[in-house]
């Protein structure tokens, strides 16, 4: 009753992402935002995507978004600053009317959406020429291909229609020569988290300090004998890096759906409140600087969940193992802070920018 | 578990027209369904009954009533005393959307004569439901309209009756019934005093008692700078998402949702501290705290403390079973009293 049927079974990828690249995202001064292009077929569900995933749109209200007749371009303000590109379906890209250059310069990474529910054989062969006009230019530009609305596809059709996709799209590029594409396919939907989850695949490849976050997450899981740690990115719910024991959607669901409850209830009851305190004045507050959280289960002895706020941006969200119990919390706390710490000198953009603007 | 437990039971009437939503709504509070899990439901048959335990000592008689015209008829002849008689507390659902209201309301008022026959003490509690269908600046207006009209049809109830604009698609759903509850509980006054006292010694800024498995608030006491708060609406805001994290662990570990309790949630910022931990065998308590870390400690351990004077309201009139005293003193280490007594100091 409570089962998605698709919601258990861990995200199996035939091809699965390739691994961080380790080389910066094209880009002329090296520190311009990276930019997301949105491309694919029109009505294939790129503004829905963008809009659930960047504004927080209910799944069920993207039925009413309008067609996008011209490039919408949106900032992203968060750990990391990027763009977002949506791209109007029916545009042809490679016109010579069209600034080829301007837009594919400082490209992060290009997303192509296909309809899984639709005829995507036309759909496959614009990707392929998009693929094959870039390599020339832009060797470098990542290619992520999203299959999208596999909602509402069976288990069995889902799988074959992603299998196939791979392969024509595969086929077609080694016939024009080009072998090993920098191309990655991930299966979509707005209506779960997978959408969230291809989306944290695609940005973790643009961040050059990745394998860095993931060394630090990986000693900290081995130190405090945690399970799974995330490090997310609390305003879109995108998870910016993971420590390197497998992932399956289940934990990564779990962790987001926590972060909802901690703002919830952190909107709920953190208005302000001015300075009249009533008689506690005595008192000495001594509230923390990061929010904490941390949620023990009756049934499943000590496992818990443990979410730390690292910066504006960031949390730490850590599903902790059987064998550290909450007793340790305090060691665990220190770990973090240490973790906190570390993480300071990998983004000191972040920090700077606390500063800078106090939080409101 | 124990028969010499004195339980009380209320019988709750669950009547309205056939697809106006009560099945959907009573799978929510009470079976953790989520809200789009509600289209697999079918036809309710005749009544369908159902014991819900809420609060130990309150056992709610839940008759579901299935709406179609034949059935309606059939509880307003043959079986008028059964159905009728002793009956606590009826809810009525209209919906919202229905074409036929005025029939509706016919329907209503010969089902309120045959309460006024058989339990003349009865409360009446009207919920006008899928105003998530209407468009929402009309919402008010139309649903202060059909009060008016259904309030006019109610007889001998017109004065007491109570209207609530329901959805089960927000948290409107948790507010109706949230009030439903507060007035089923037998001994709602008691516990309400003992949780102001309670808080006054935690210096909560503000505490909420809530049902464990249905997530309803039971009651809840506010004090100082809390009361300004500027979200009227928080309990069932925070019964809502509680409901949700609930189904989102069932769904993670595997184990059922009526199951999934958490035993303790924290939550510290700079502005606010708050936990959540259980009270009693059926109820959690959700405290709001000034941010400081003493009183966060003091307060969780104060709480653990007065679970058994709680537990005592709990179950009314029974002697306080060897468990719970064995309970009462586990929580007595020398190691916490001290740190309560540091928490006060503090």
């Amino acid at each position: 009753m409570e089962d998605l049927p698709d919601a258990e079974v861990p995200h199996t990828d035939p091809v699965p992402p390739r691994f961080h690249t380790g080389r910066l995202p094209n880009s002329k001064a090296g520190d311009g935002k990276p930019r997301l292009l949105l491309m694919g077929q029109r009505r294939s569900g790129k503004s829905s995507i963008s809009s659930v995933v960047f504004h927080k749109l209910p799944p069920s209200e993207t039925l009413y978004l309008e067609t996008t007749t011209r490039i919408k371009k949106e900032s992203m303000h968060s750990f990391m600053d990027f763009q977002v590109w949506d791209f109007p379906g029916h545009l042809d890209y490679f016109d010579p009317a069209f600034d080829v250059d301007n837009i594919f310069e400082e490209i992060g990474a290009l997303i192509w959406v296909i309809d899984a529910q639709d005829e995507y054989l036309e759909a496959i062969m614009r990707l392929n020429t998009t693929i094959l006009n870039l390599q020339h230019s832009y060797p470098n530009i990542n290619v992520e291909v999203f299959v999208h609305k596999v909602d509402g596809l069976s288990e069995d059709y889902k799988g074959d229609t992603f299998r196939d996709i791979i392969q024509r799209v595969q086929d077609e590029l080694s016939d024009h020569g080009y072998e090993n594409a920098p191309v990655s396919f991930y299966q979509t939907s707005i209506y779960d988290h997978s959408i969230f989850e291809a989306f944290s695949k695609v940005i973790q490849k643009l961040i050059p300090q990745l394998p860095t976050l993931e060394a630090l997450l990986n000693s900290l899981c081995s130190t405090c004998h945690i399970e799974k740690a995330y490090l997310f990115d609390i305003m879109s719910k995108i998870y910016i890096a993971t420590d390197t024991s497998p992932t399956d959607i289940g934990s990564y669901e779990i962790c987001s759906d926590y972060i909802d409850v901690v703002i919830d209830v952190s909107e709920i009851y953190g208005w302000p409140r001015g300075e009249q305190n009533g008689e506690d004045e005595s008192l000495t507050e001594t509230g923390n600087n990061d929010a904490e959280s941390l949620i023990t289960m009756e049934r499943k002895g000590n496992n818990y969940l443990y979410l730390r706020e690292i910066n504006k941006y960031l949390a730490l969200i850590c599903l902790m193992g059987d064998d550290s119990p909450a007793e340790k919390k305090a060691v665990i706390d220190y770990n973090v802070g240490v973790f906190q710490a570390a993480l300071k000198q990998v983004f000191p953009r972040a920090e700077r920018d606390a500063v800078d603007a106090p939080a409101a | 578990m124990n028969t010499t437990k004195r339980q009380k039971q209320r019988k709750v009437l669950l009547m309205g027209k056939s697809g106006a939503g009560k099945s959907s709504m009573r799978s929510i509070v009470f079976s953790n369904y989520v809200a789009k899990d509600v289209r697999r439901l079918g036809a309710t048959i005749d009544v369908e009954h159902s014991n819900i335990k809420f609060m130990g000592n309150l056992m709610l008689n839940l008759w579901d009533c299935g709406g179609q015209d034949g059935f309606v008829e059939n509880y307003l002849t043959h079986q008028r005393a059964h159905v009728f008689s002793s009956v606590a507390v009826l809810i009525f659902v209209f919906d919202i959307e229905s074409r036929e209201f005025a029939a509706d309301v016919i329907s209503y008022s010969s089902i309120i004569r045959a309460l006024a026959e058989h339990s003349p003490s009865a409360a009446v509690f009207v919920l006008i439901h899928k105003m998530d269908l209407v468009q929402s600046r009309l919402r008010q207006q139309l649903f202060e309209e059909r009060a008016e009209y259904i309030r006019a049809a109610s007889e001998s109830f017109a004065p007491t009756v109570e209207f609530f604009a329901t959805s089960i698609w927000d948290q409107s759903l948790y507010k109706a019934w949230t009030q439903i509850i507060y007035f089923l509980i037998p001994n709602a006054r008691s516990i309400e005093g003992l949780l102001r006292e309670l808080a006054e010694v935690v210096e909560a800024r503000e505490l909420i008692l809530y049902e464990r498995t249905t997530c309803l608030m039971v009651t809840h006491v506010t004090r100082d700078v809390e009361a300004d708060n500027p979200f009227s609406d928080r309990f069932e805001r925070i019964s809502s998402i509680l409901k949700t994290h609930k189904q989102s662990m069932a769904k993670h570990t595997g184990i059922p949702a009526g199951s999934a309790n958490f035993a303790e949630m924290q939550i510290k910022t700079g502005r606010f501290m708050f936990f959540i931990t259980r009270l009693t065998e059926n109820t959690n308590l959700a405290a709001s705290i000034p941010p400081s870390e003493q009183v966060f400690n003091a307060a969780r351990i104060n709480i653990t403390l007065a679970r058994p004077r709680f537990a005592e309201l709990d179950v009314a009139s029974k002697p306080r079973p060897a468990v719970q005293q064995a309970f009462a003193h586990s929580a007595e280490t020398p190691a916490e009293r001290e740190a309560a007594v540091a928490g006060f100091e503090g």
